[in-house]
């Protein structure tokens, strides 16, 4: 049963972590690419680590330290990674509606100029 | 909420650095538990100014009550984000109408907005770029709402209601 | 290691070799940076299974410093694209 629960959530997290991937070669830009990876590769560790965690009781509470760990600071990563993008001027897909960033930027790059 | 006392911090700061030691040797051994007290004694000396603003105040019972409501909450969003992720990845028509929006919100502490930004980040289709006073920029992967009210109201508010409890 | 086992890390492995490629081919740096990072959060991962695989309880540490180290590195990275120098 509890072989059945572990390998459960691996073979789980091993799905989701394909589908990050594979969302970062298929998207269009690196916007999109960004929400799908983050998203994606974060459950999927979080579920694997957990996995292991359950299918090696012993073990459980150092698996949940790294799996919160992984579910805490990969937005902040991500967060940092993708602004950083935008204000270098990365381009963004055809298809995108609206953009209200540059006024956003816009103010701050004013109050930053010294 | 006026600031706490300097031993009210330290003791925060030490009650804080034991759980972690506990939590990263992962054993109840009486020698590990000892060296871990009087490590986190010695190390709250130096930091605590830096590690802590309100001290004890923050562990009032509500909070802590809203926090265990929140976390399979924000679990559940998770995992609702990636089934999201995984249709617009593997439908072959790709469903995406990217756009960067801004969103409101009403919280007031750092920790509150950093609590916000990192939800919003792992639920379906919104990732925060950047935060800056009471204005959050989204880049959302379907925009649905273009408007700020509009935004505001599909993106922010459904975890507003939990972390204003929690974060004041 | 059981046969359950070689077809989680086929999975996995396939997803790094992914990333991999979009390291190699991003037209930005940022798209490398991007797939540096998937590959980290996939690499976190496979050291946890190596440990319960190799019965080795050393190995969960590793994976713990080595996700601290490279999510200091990607604020890094960020804050390098973003100001220069």
């Amino acid at each position: 049963m509890r072989l059945i629960l572990g390998y459960f959530l691996l073979y789980f997290g091993a799905i989701f972590l394909f589908l990050g991937a594979f969302g970062l070669i298929r998207l269009p830009d690196l916007y999109t690419r960004m929400q799908a990876s983050t998203k994606s590769t974060t459950l999927g560790a979080f579920a694997s680590v957990l996995g292991v965690g359950v299918i090696h009781p012993d073990w459980f509470v150092k698996c949940l330290v790294v799996a919160l760990f992984i579910l805490l600071t990969a937005p902040v990563g991500s967060s940092a990674l993708m602004r950083a993008a935008y204000k270098t001027g990365v381009p963004m897909t055809d298809s995108t509606t609206i953009d209200e960033g540059k006024e956003f930027f816009g103010e701050e790059q004013e109050g930053e100029a010294k | 909420m006026e600031k706490a006392g300097k031993l009210n911090k330290y003791i925060f700061t030490v009650v804080v650095l034991y759980v972690s030691w506990i939590l990263l040797t992962a054993t109840t051994r009486a020698d590990e538990l000892i060296v871990g007290l009087i490590v986190s004694l010695l190390v709250a000396i130096g930091s605590f100014d830096y590690l802590s603003e309100h001290g004890l105040s923050h562990l009032t019972p509500k909070r802590v009550l809203y926090l265990i409501i929140y976390a399979p909450y924000y679990l559940w969003q998770v995992i609702l984000a990636n089934f999201d992720v995984a249709y617009r990845v593997l439908a072959p028509s790709m469903p995406i109408k990217p756009g960067i929006v801004k969103v409101k919100t009403n919280l007031k502490t750092d920790s509150g907005k950093l609590a916000l930004a990192n939800s919003i980040t792992m639920t379906p289709g919104t990732l925060t770029m950047d935060v800056k006073d009471d204005t959050l920029l989204v880049h959302w992967i379907y925009v649905k709402d273009e408007t700020v009210e509009g935004a505001t109201k599909e993106i922010g508010t459904p975890f507003e209601k939990y972390l204003k409890e929690i974060f004041g | 290691m059981s046969i359950l086992d070689w077809i989680y890390l086929a999975i996995v492995s396939i997803g790094a070799i992914l990333a991999v490629f979009r390291m190699f081919k991003g037209p930005d740096v940022t798209d490398r940076v991007v797939g540096l990072d998937v590959l980290t959060t996939i690499t976190v991962a496979l050291f946890v299974f190596f440990a319960m695989v190799f019965d080795r309880y050393i190995y969960i540490d590793v994976a713990l410093v080595y996700g601290l180290l490279a999510f200091v590195g990607v604020l890094v990275i960020a804050r390098f694209i973003e100001r220069g120098f």
